[in-house]
């Protein structure tokens, strides 16, 4: 056996395969205003993989109470509205189930209005419906939440402009590489093509992939509605660039 | 065989409703060793507007420069108490702040380390993708040779290495400017 030298890492890193390109929204689309100032105007500098990238922050059950996966538990009573069931599996680019890793979500209530300072619309707020909710897949990638059809609402990027019925998610994945903010959508929503948050994302492809489906496996009679949402992370490359890593010796 | 990643959307205005749960602005946890540092920074868009909706999250390794992480096999110390991970929201001004310690030089691509840094990502209203940066800090000769900063064209580094506040190295300013004159290094991995 060669000792090797220490405090140098041990195994060559394989890196995070890039989405295609046609997959993600360029930071700067006027459609939606506020990324007119908020876009950066010079070019990116491309890292190299190190460990910096590979290597990011997990979370374990700890932090996560037994009820936070039901949003409809979150108050002292029922909230008003659709109950569903959100689920599906977070998997990578390769196919590979990602276990053990956190999701978060919030979304506004039903009649389309968050419990927030900066949300003035004119609807209801909730009491029995903060909005949020999280829980972390199981060793098949798996998730679920159980929640309440979010209503559409108003917002002020152009004139009538309606956002359609979303539900934010976050995920970290196994790496700082990995972590994706994405917005799930409902099918048959005849506000998807007027959005430009959905029209963002250039691919067709890519833009269908955001909007759940209908699903009568997940589907609890006399209960609630099931909703399918499949999540795909950056994977890793099969093998690791020649120049990573490399040993002394 | 191989998926296609789902795109990216923005994380909106609202993003404290689901967020702020997991705030954690002293990533120093007690029994975590290292030269304490507090951190200071407001976002501004590309009118020097306050970025006042903005999350910043913080990646970085230990003193000894070790990720807490089961990938970075490197025999080193951890603390089982040190995480390394930050989340801050902005005010209404669009200034964040946290505490840390100074992590150490981790290992580069090939040969060599890198220069302490914090791996930061932005996410805010206005942005369809996050926003990656890092933080590195003054007065450390091994940003000379680190090769993310020789990456980046000279005249821009200084934008992604902190200022000490009055003069004190445990008290570092680092502002974020998403577009514009002295825009911020951002990174595409």
């Amino acid at each position: 056996m060669t000792s090797r030298p220490k405090n140098l890492q041990t195994k060559a890193l394989a890196g995070y395969r890039k989405p295609d390109r046609d997959t993600q929204p360029e930071y700067c689309y006027p459609p939606y205003a506020s990324t007119v100032k908020r876009s950066p105007s010079q070019p990116l500098v491309v890292l190299p993989t190190t460990l910096s990238e590979v290597t990011g922050p997990l979370f374990g059950f700890d932090r996560i109470r037994p009820n936070d996966f039901d949003l409809t538990k979150q108050g002292n009573g029922d909230p008003i509205g659709e109950r569903i069931v959100v689920s599906g599996r977070v998997l990578d680019s390769n196919a590979r189930p990602v276990a053990n890793t956190l999701v978060e979500i919030w979304q506004a209530n039903a009649a389309g209005r968050y419990p927030h300072h900066r949300d003035n619309h004119n609807a209801p707020i909730d009491s029995n419906f903060p909005g949020c909710g999280r829980t972390l897949t199981d060793v098949q990638g798996r998730y679920r939440f159980v929640t309440i059809r979010p209503g559409e609402y108003p917002w002020r990027n152009h004139y009538n402009a309606w956002r359609p019925a979303h539900i934010h998610f976050s995920l970290f994945g196994p790496a700082f590489a990995t972590r994706l903010v994405t917005q799930m959508y409902f099918p048959g929503d005849p506000l998807l093509e007027f959005d430009p948050m959905y029209t963002s994302v250039p691919s067709e492809r890519a833009r269908r992939r955001l909007v759940s489906k209908f699903d009568w496996e997940t589907t609890i009679p006399e209960q609630a509605l099931g909703y399918k949402f499949d999540i795909i992370l950056r994977g890793r490359d099969e093998t690791p660039f020649e120049n990573d890593m490399k040993l002394p010796g | 065989m191989s998926l296609e990643t789902t795109a990216s959307q923005t994380i909106g205005p609202y993003l404290h409703i689901g967020l702020t749960w997991l705030v954690t602005d002293n990533i120093a946890a007690p029994g975590v060793v290292g030269d304490k540092v507090s951190i200071e920074g407001r976002v501004v868009d590309g009118d020097r507007m306050a970025v006042n909706d903005a999350i910043v999250e913080i990646w970085q390794a230990n003193a000894h420069g070790r990720y807490a992480h089961p990938d970075d096999t490197q025999d080193k110390p951890l603390e089982s108490a040190f995480k390394g991970f930050g989340r801050v929201t902005t005010d209404s001004d669009g200034v964040f702040r946290f505490t840390t310690i100074k992590p150490g030089r981790v290992p580069a691509q090939g040969e060599g380390l890198q220069a302490p840094h914090l791996n930061v990502t932005i996410f805010t209203r206005g942005l369809l993708k996050h926003l990656i940066t890092r933080m590195y800090f003054p007065d450390e000769s091994s940003n000379d040779d680190d090769p993310v900063l020789r990456r980046v064209p000279a005249e821009r580094r200084a934008t992604l290495i902190a200022t000490p506040i009055e003069g004190k190295s445990t008290a570092l300013r680092w502002n974020v400017v998403l577009q514009g004159e002295n825009e911020t290094v951002f990174f595409d991995y």
